[in-house]
């Protein structure tokens, strides 16, 4: 069937199985690979987008699903302070869990500016990094939502 | 300007975190064909009949195949796997059949249609099982099984490796011993569970070239074993890694490859993908092996250890592949860090019906080190003795020996006294007993020492390229695997500080091909800052013997006056006088338009020194070049009524040599304990009565999630080994190795019982404190 997605800004179309998965049309069809298959079941968070700002594990919908609503994948991010901070606070290893963490990082600093920190272990509970020991993402989360202008952090 | 000691970031930290850092799965072609797996669901069974005639009708099909695609017995150790099953399969997860289709789709729908009747078989279903005279045989061609060096089976049996390591006299040991204690461990087989699962394509183009793009750690091994199984030149064939999404060691065994090849081969050399399910990473591919150990240790009255009798029961799983020698690696550095003159040890891998094993980080070390260390906590509680002072007392120190009888010296160990003392200090050692919080809650430490040699073959190489681009950067080539321990990075790191220039202008390539990139024997055992370092300095070094040649054409002056520096060669005695390296590395031309010299090509190799293999028998021998040790620390606080247990803190300080770039040492050495803490308190595969796994996904299989963690307090003392470059000592394995004691030590205190099995699941614990079984 065909179909046209939002994607990043941009509208895309692809002729795709009612069945297929938004993380496998992303990535074979729009060559969009940053979103990253981990275990195709919802666990591991790899393959995690925002859809309209929230963050979906693109494992867990369907293509179809997606039409209609803006869908964004690390590609569109384009060096936002979550990228900055997962490089400077060394984040990640192999890397592999770094696009579905940053994309849930940029919609927590989205949805809620000032979570914390029960509700960023909340959150980042649905990925899993498998090399680090998780300190230095708790280091670059922390670096993302306090590093926003002072006024904004007032309750 | 010091490109040393400075946390550089990652070379390809912008392309990790922009989602441009290409994995092997991430190439997508609309050429390209796709292989999928039918496995087996029993454990052991006969195949009796398979009727793949459905799926081969099945729309998209281009091939299916079955056992009889290939005769081919593959495995490193003994040749003992076939590529797709034949006749009867030995492990649940086993590849039973293979279909090739446009889509994966397709190939998956074909892939159900398969119909394959078993008759099952009985199961061996643990180590000690396989052992017993009346276990089923599951490889009665032992004895015809084509095996590496120094591996000795014992046909008839489910024994696939044998070997001993015995050092000095145990009558004498057990003579002068005043106390015994013994202790037994066991845990089973558990997973890497790296978050790339792993994948393979392959091609044969039709001049013959085969073309294999896969996600390992080790495409040299790749392309030398696929020549061997194959029968083919290895000239004849291609193997490129792109970044690799997690090894531990589990991306080392040569499987999915063959897989792709012989699916290439059935379709006309065209190419196929074939990329594991998380079920399949989990089932079909190897596994962290699984372990049942004794330890028998006798000491004096004031905890000097006389003797140990060590007996290692390895899972080696249905096939062999590297268990053998996981399995030797823990028998030759068997004794820890400790100097015990006694010891005889009996190293045991056993075929079960469990997934083959294949390296898990450390190496077989946290494995001997969770057997060892249990049984000197054992020996403390025997003697009364805080567990600390027992460690100090036997700490090895050069001038002792090593089980495999090697000499030990100040920079071939590491200095475990100091990393004893600052782990005292950090875990406020001074009050280790168990403290009540409150009056459901209390709070325990446990502590654990490590040491582990390096395993590599004894002619083990490896190579390093530098060339010069014509702004005067360089280009570093090296075949290390960017498997996330930023190696690649400390390597440049260590090219721009012999070059005395900016590590920014040192630029990686990251893609291993084996066609154009100079071999480096395998990503494994922390050898790759070594190793590779070496000779990337060697590639350094040569550069500048060629930059300074040209220059003392160009400057008339002897190239012995010139030094080079901040992207110039001057003159030592009158820097004045000098030439910017950007009009020297592509050659110079003279204003006149004549012309000398040509692009500067710099090339490295370093093979370790006076390596021999293990004499199965004696144990002796050079397996490794270095013991690299630390000292860990683990405090938990539980919950009495059930045992539950939460991770307050985890230390650990380590011997690092020297610490080429911090924050990379950081992040590698708490990823390590992170590791060794999830695998200790709740990793492991559940299998049935029959044989078959209970939670192959990763919903049941659980990892450590963010805020699961503790705090970590991590310590580097450098003190240098004199063969590694700039005296930095191997580091991405051993934040894990003495975790699962340190824990094991802390949930026992805690418990009031002694716990010997992984994983630490506050159920089990609960139950033996109730009387059960640990
Ligand atoms: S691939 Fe979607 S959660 Fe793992
Ligand atoms: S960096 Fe490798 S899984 Fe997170």
């Amino acid at each position: 069937m065909k179909l046209e997605l939002n994607v990043n800004g941009e509208v895309r179309h692809a002729d795709v199985r009612p069945a297929e998965l938004l993380l496998d049309v992303l990535r074979e069809n729009f060559g969009l690979t940053g979103a990253k298959p981990g275990c195709r079941n919802g666990d591991c968070g790899a393959c995690t987008v925002t859809v309209d700002g929230w963050p979906m594990k693109s494992c867990l919908m369907l293509a179809v699903e997606a039409a209609g609503k803006a869908v964004q994948t690390v590609e569109g991010l384009g060096g936002t302070p979550e990228q900055t901070a997962f490089v400077e606070k060394f984040a990640f290893q192999c890397g592999y869990c770094t696009p579905g963490f940053i994309m849930n990082v940029h919609a927590l600093r989205r949805i809620h500016p000032q979570a914390d920190e029960a509700a960023v272990r909340d959150w980042l509970q649905s990925n899993i990094c498998r090399c680090s020991g998780y300190e230095e993402i708790r280091e670059a989360v922390e670096c993302v939502l306090r590093s926003r202008p002072p006024a904004d952090n007032e309750p | 300007m010091e490109a040393i000691g400075r946390s550089v970031p990652k070379k390809e930290s912008f392309d990790k975190v922009a989602g441009s850092a290409m994995y092997t799965a991430d190439r997508i072609e609309p050429r390209t064909l796709h292989a999928r797996l039918t496995i087996s669901p029993f454990a052991h069974a006969r195949i009796a009949a398979v009727d793949a005639s459905e799926a081969r009708r099945s729309p998209g099909v281009r091939a299916v195949l079955t056992g009889d695609a290939s005769d081919v017995l593959i495995g490193e150790e003994i040749r003992d796997r076939p590529v797709i099953a034949r006749d009867r399969v030995r492990y649940n997860g086993e590849i039973v059949a293979v279909v090739v289709a446009d889509t994966e789709a397709e190939a998956m729908r074909a892939a159900n249609l398969i119909r394959v009747r078993y008759e099952p078989l009985p199961v061996v279903n643990d180590p000690v099982e396989a052992l017993r005279p009346s276990a089923p045989i599951l490889h009665e061609k032992l004895a015809e099984y084509q095996k590496g060096e120094g591996v000795v089976s014992i046909p008839g049996t489910n024994v696939a490796s044998i070997i001993r390591v015995l050092k000095g006299d145990m009558d004498r040991g057990w003579a002068e011993s005043e106390t015994i204690v013994e202790n037994r461990v066991s845990f089973a087989p558990s997973d890497h569970a790296a978050m790339e699962t792993r994948s393979a394509s392959a091609e044969i183009r039709p001049d013959g070239h085969v073309i294999i793009e896969t996600s390992t750690q080790v495409p040299f091994a790749v392309k030398k074993f696929m020549a061997r199984y194959f029968g083919i030149d290895p000239g004849w064939i291609v193997v490129r890694t792109p970044f690799v999404g997690g090894g531990y060691g589990g991306k080392t065994a040569i499987q999915l490859e063959a897989v792709a090849y012989l699916a290439s081969r059935a379709v006309g050399g065209r190419k196929v993908k074939l990329v594991n399910t998380r079920e399949e990473d989990m089932l079909t591919s190897p596994v962290r092996i699984g372990l049942d150990a004794t330890v028998r240790l006798g000491s004096t009255r004031d905890g000097k250890i006389r003797a140990a009798q060590i007996v290692y029961r390895f899972d080696g799983g249905a096939y062999n592949d590297k268990s053998s020698d996981v399995a030797r690696a823990a028998a030759a550095d068997c004794s820890g860090p400790y100097g015990i003159e006694h010891l005889h040890c009996e190293c045991l891998t056993v075929y079960t019906n469990h997934t083959f094993p294949a390296a898990f980080r450390g190496y077989g070390h946290s494995e001997l080190t969770f057997a060892m260390e249990r049984a000197i906590d054992a020996l403390a509680d025997e003697l009364k003795m805080d567990p600390w002072e027992l460690r100090m007392r036997n700490a090895a120190v050069p001038g002792d020996t090593a089980p495999t009888r090697d000499r030990l010296t100040p920079s071939n160990l590491g200095d475990i006294r100091t990393c004893l003392n600052r782990v005292r200090s950090l875990a406020e050692w001074d009050d280790w007993q168990v403290r009540q919080v409150n009056e459901h809650t209390v709070r325990a430490k446990g502590i654990a020492c490590f040491w582990k040699n390096s395993s590599m073959d004894t002619d083990a190489t490896s190579g390093a390229i530098l060339l010069f681009n014509s702004d005067g950067s360089v280009n570093l080539v090296t075949g290390v695997v960017e498997i996330g321990t930023g190696t690649k990075t400390v390597l440049a790191q260590m090219v721009a500080e012999r070059l005395r220039m900016s590590v920014d202008r040192v630029h990686v390539k990251f893609t291993v091909d084996t066609l154009d990139t100079p071999e480096h024997w395998k990503t494994v055992a922390s050898r790759g800052t070594f190793l590779a370092g070496r000779a990337a300095l060697k590639a350094a070094d040569d550069a500048i013997r060629q930059l300074k040649s040209i220059a003392a054409v160009v400057l008339r002056a002897d190239p012995d006056d010139l030094e080079l520096a901040h992207d110039k060669v001057f003159v030592r005695a009158d820097p004045a006088v000098q030439i910017a390296v950007k009009d020297i590395c592509y050659g110079y031309k003279y204003p006149n338009g004549n012309a000398i010299g040509g692009q500067i090509v710099g090339r490295g190799y370093y093979t370790q020194r006076r390596m021999n293999p293990l004499n199965p028998a004696t144990g002796e021998g050079t397996p490794g070049p270095e013991w690299n040790v630390g000292a860990q620390a683990v405090e938990i606080e539980m919950d009495t009524r059930d045992c539950s247990y939460r991770l307050v803190k985890a230390i650990s300080v380590n011997d690092a040599g020297k610490v080429l770039n911090p924050k990379g040492a950081l992040g590698q050495v708490t990823g390590a304990m992170a590791m060794g803490l999830s695998y200790a308190s709740r990793e492991a595969f559940y299998y049935t009565d029959n044989g078959t796994v209970l939670n192959p996904t990763l919903r049941d299989f659980t990892l450590l999630r963010f805020g699961e963690n503790p705090e970590y307090v991590v310590e580097f003392i450098e003190n240098p080994c004199l063969d590694a470059p700039f005296g930095a000592r191997a580091m991405g394995e051993h934040g894990l190795i003495a975790m699962p004691a340190a824990l094991a030590s802390a949930v026992s205190r805690a418990a009031g019982v002694r716990l010997n099995r992984l994983p630490l699941f506050p159920e089990t614990v609960w139950r033996a404190k109730n009387g059960g079984i640990g």
